[in-house]
């Protein structure tokens, strides 16, 4: 027996010029914040974006932006709603406010799912906001998502870069395109995660401070937009362009 | 619709498992339906018609329905999927993405979500069935 969903979902995304998963080893290291931040700053620039969150069993892409009251129009599969001008996908429209405890081939599937049935049109940036690690959800990006490239987000600490490292010999061994490591939450600046990037054979783009002011500007595209956290991912966002 | 998505993936695929086997023109096309994705079988039935390419213009389309079966994966209590006692919202969500049934379902036993789809999730070509081409 065949699967005829995985037949289609190169034609989906045959109209994406770019995808850019926006993953880490570690979660906490704030891959959603700089995910839904690199998304507003590409659109901002004049790009057609999407955003699809793929993080299915923590999503909060959602919370980030404020989104609510938003469905997907049915017209030959399901098209995404535009939100603050991205086309913006999430598991959240059918799960609402309630946890879905998903195992591995469950994810694999409703990955499937939302991958061959999402009508995205013409993008010239998807980013995805991908769950931690680099278990079922990576995996089946890589094998399902053509052209697909990794952008690394890690904090200062060596406990999360441990993490990156086996993340980047992965898809160096798997040949995905890295676009680079971003570090976040940074307090003290040291060399540390640039040293190692470069040991990694990476591309080190650059640095966001911890921004105290970030947690209250949640849900609120104005605010969020104003702070220094967002201005940083501005100015990292013209490594991925 | 939806329906039409899936009924986009059957096609292609079939066309493409056709190229691979030689075959010419396909007269049958099985797709097994599994209740959990609560297609509606005319309009995938319509869509399958409207989207035929011309190496399967005579073929016909057989449906198979497979029920849903569901086992707990704490308990192991078995139980039957009854789309009938679905809201009409609970229902969608299913009928999208078939693993919102652990959002909204509970072992009728345990109350446990962490439940297994052991029969009737998602659609599937089952076979084809065609005049091969002459080498």
């Amino acid at each position: 027996m065949s699967d005829p969903r995985l037949e289609i979902i190169g034609r989906r995304l045959e109209k994406v010029k770019k995808i850019i998963a926006v993953s880490s080893g570690k979660g906490g290291v704030g891959k959603s914040v700089v995910a839904s931040s690199l998304a507003l700053a590409l659109r901002e620039k004049g790009y057609k974006v999407g955003l699809l969150d793929l993080d299915f069993t923590s999503p909060a892409t959602h919370v980030i932006l404020g989104i609510e009251g938003l469905y997907p129009e049915e017209e030959y599969g399901i098209v995404p709603p535009l939100a603050h001008g991205l086309r913006y996908m999430s598991i959240t429209y059918y799960s609402l406010d309630k946890p879905a405890p998903l195992r591995g081939a469950d994810v694999s599937d409703a990955i499937i799912e939302l991958l061959a049935i999402t009508r995205w049109g013409e993008l010239d940036h998807l980013v995805i906001d991908m769950p931690p690690g680099i278990g079922d959800a990576t995996l089946d990006t890589i094998r399902l998502i053509p052209g697909i490239n990794f952008l690394i987000v890690t904090t200062p600490s060596r406990v999360a870069y441990e993490t990156v490292r086996k993340q980047l010999a992965l898809l160096k061994a798997l040949r995905v395109p890295v676009i680079g490591v971003i570090e976040n939450m940074v307090m003290s600046p040291t060399a540390y995660i640039e040293e190692q990037t470069a040991k990694d054979g990476e591309r080190y783009l650059g640095m966001i401070e911890y921004d105290p002011k970030w947690e209250g500007a949640l849900g609120d595209t104005e605010r969020l937009t104003s702070t220094k956290f967002y201005r940083a991912v501005e100015e990292l966002a013209q490594s991925v362009e | 619709m939806h329906e039409w998505a899936l009924a986009e993936g059957v096609i292609t695929t079939a066309n493409r498992i056709a190229k691979e086997k030689s075959i010419e023109q396909i007269i049958q096309i099985a797709v097994r339906i599994g209740e959990l994705q609560q297609i509606e079988p005319d309009i995938f039935r319509f869509a399958l018609e409207q989207l035929k390419t011309p190496s399967m213009k005579d073929a016909e389309f057989i449906f198979e329905t497979i029920p849903g079966k569901l086992r707990c994966r704490v308990c192991g209590e078995e139980w039957k999927f009854s789309p009938d006692t679905l809201s009409e919202d609970v229902s969608e969500a299913i009928h999208f993405v078939p693993e919102m049934a652990h959002v909204y379902l509970k072992c009728p036993s345990c109350g446990s979500p962490d439940f297994e789809v052991t029969e009737g999730r998602g659609v599937w070509l089952a076979s084809i069935k065609g005049v091969v081409g002459d080498e």
